[in-house]
């Protein structure tokens, strides 16, 4: 069922742990993700699939194991070559996490300003182009985030991740809390994304038409809660369409959205 | 007996767990510091962040600080008019409510405005940013959140409580001499003549260096406890509840410990020997 990993995995979780307080979130996750791929992850909710996407940044470390980019431990670099590392990542994040003080333009030269001495003339031709690449109109570029919908958010969000040329994207749930069409929207900029740059993806989502639409390969996670002492926390890693027919009825369960036994759990 | 005996391990343990609690909270504010002066000293803040940070401290400050100011002042020579009247000390009221006020209540009142004007607001800022993965955004763009959030608000609240002090105490005198000349006709020139002997610049001065104290915890304080908060609505007006209560205890204490040093400083080697009297 597995996907064959390469000897140098861009992106590699060994034997990955980590605990907030008493709770145990994530136990003994190994992963590997070769450059070029786009990997859903799956999985009921606090499952750990956000808390996997921090942890590949090194926004947050683990409580045990390693996690290497390319190559190298992020818990064993430095701060200023962790953020070096971390510039090699776009992630949109879910509720998008533009800065409010902010205009849309300036969010998205934010990283720009920030990181590269570029001209003006220069950041403002990146910042059209990546405007203009997520399908959003001139004349947003001087409103707030608060005046945007939840699709534009998203957007921005994307575009301004997409500024500073990443090798890596890493999205958290990027169609939650948008209608249909807009989802389909965004599913198709993640495609296109990885089509127009040679971008690895990182794709987190509960949403199953997201995962036919963009991935190559899926990873399903299971809540430690629900799992024995010495059950594997992966359900099941392989490509989309092995997931409806997958031996494990937990899997199945999932792909299907059947409640079973969980409702009288919930009542 | 067994009552007893089944509640004295949870006691214990809940008192141990307060201990963990207090030392593990001053351990990470201490870190949490040292890290603000650290980037404080290493690089100039990011473009752009400190002029909002000094509008918002200083500008936005003023009226709430000059009416603050100028009450205390009024309600000082209220409370104090009847009791030097009876010892015929009217005129000397000067002295007193202008030593106090540029001692004690001008840097005080300054810095507790600003605990609960300006330090709640950036506490809940940026708890605001934290549960809306702002500062994990800033992060992922290369930003540092301490130098992006939290050095602009140290520079503008260290370098601009001073200012604010200066204006609270300036009100405070005014509005006591207001009263004083006007309400209850002690004689201006004498009022002024005696307040003007009585408070040196060193009087002035040790307000003014409490209140730059005052103003590094009140930032320190606020941009701790938000960007440390805890998920949702409920964490973000913790934050800012949290921010204003440890600012005023902070206020209080530096208040305290600021002023013994001060005093013994002037006493004992700036100006050994001399004591000053409220009759010469």
């Amino acid at each position: 069922m597995s996907l064959a990993i390469p000897e140098t995995p861009l992106i590699a979780l060994d034997n990955v742990s980590i605990t907030f307080g008493a709770h145990r979130v994530l136990a003994d996750l190994t992963l590997a993700i070769p450059k070029g791929q786009t990997v859903a992850v799956v999985g009921e909710s606090g499952c750990g699939k956000t808390v996997l996407l921090k942890l590949m940044i090194g926004l947050i470390k683990p409580t045990a194991g390693r996690i290497l980019f390319d190559g190298r431990n992020l818990a064993e670099l430095h701060d200023g070559e962790l953020t070096r590392q971390r510039l090699r990542f776009g992630f949109l994040f879910q509720g998008a996490a533009l800065f409010d003080s902010l205009t849309v333009y300036d969010n998205v030269a934010f990283g720009l300003r920030e990181q590269r001495r570029l001209a003006e003339s220069e950041i403002d031709r990146i910042v059209r182009g990546r405007l203009q690449e997520v399908g959003l109109p001139d004349d947003i570029d001087r409103k707030k985030p608060a005046e945007l919908s939840g699709g534009m958010k998203k957007r921005v969000g994307l575009a301004r991740a997409l500024a500073l040329d990443p090798e890596v994207m890493l999205y958290d749930e990027p169609t939650t809390g948008l209608d249909p069409i807009m989802s389909d929207v965004i599913n198709e900029l993640i495609v296109q994304t990885r089509h127009k740059h040679p971008v690895t993806s990182v794709v987190v989502t509960h949403d199953l038409k997201t995962v036919n639409k963009v991935a190559d390969r899926v990873v399903m996670l299971y809540p430690l809660a629900r799992l024995g002492p010495a059950d594997a926390q992966i359900l099941y890693d392989g490509p989309p369409a092995g997931c409806g027919a997958a031996p494990d009825p937990r899997v199945r369960q999932f792909v299907a959205g059947e409640a079973r036994e969980r409702l009288r759990e919930a009542l | 007996m067994a009552t007893a005996g089944a509640a004295r391990p949870g006691l214990v343990a809940a008192l141990g767990e307060l201990g963990v609690h207090a030392v593990t909270l001053v351990g990470d504010f201490a870190l949490f510091a040292a890290r603000a002066f650290a980037w404080l000293a290493r690089r100039r803040p990011a473009p752009g962040t400190l002029l909002p940070s000094f509008y918002l401290v200083g500008v936005r400050s003023v009226p709430v600080i000059a009416v603050t100011g100028t009450f205390i002042g009024m309600v000082m020579a209220v409370q104090m008019f009847s009791q030097f009247n009876i010892m015929g000390l009217a005129t000397r009221l000067g002295s007193m409510i202008n030593i106090t006020v540029v001692r004690e209540l001008g840097p005080v009142l300054a810095a507790t405005m600003l605990a609960g004007r300006v330090g709640s607001a950036m506490a809940a800022e940026l708890a605001t940013m934290k549960v809306t993965e702002q500062l994990d955004a800033l992060a992922c763009l290369g930003a540092h959140p301490i130098h992006h959030l939290v050095v602009p608000r140290l520079l503008a609240c260290t370098l601009l409580i001073p200012l604010l002090t200066i204006l609270a105490d300036f009100m405070g005198i005014m509005g006591g001499a207001l009263i004083c000349t006007r309400i209850y006709g002690v004689e201006a020139h004498f009022y002024w003549q005696h307040a003007q002997s009585y408070v040196t610049m060193w009087d002035v001065s040790m307000g003014l260096t409490k209140s730059v104290f005052f103003g590094m915890a009140i930032a320190l304080i606020s941009c701790h406890r938000g960007m440390n908060s805890q998920a949702g609505a409920e964490g973000v007006g913790r934050a800012a509840t949290e921010s204003f209560v440890a600012s005023f205890i902070a206020i209080l204490v530096l208040d305290f410990f600021l002023g013994m040093f001060l005093i013994n400083l002037h006493d004992y080697f700036l100006a050994p020997g001399q004591t000053r009297s409220l009759v010469h």
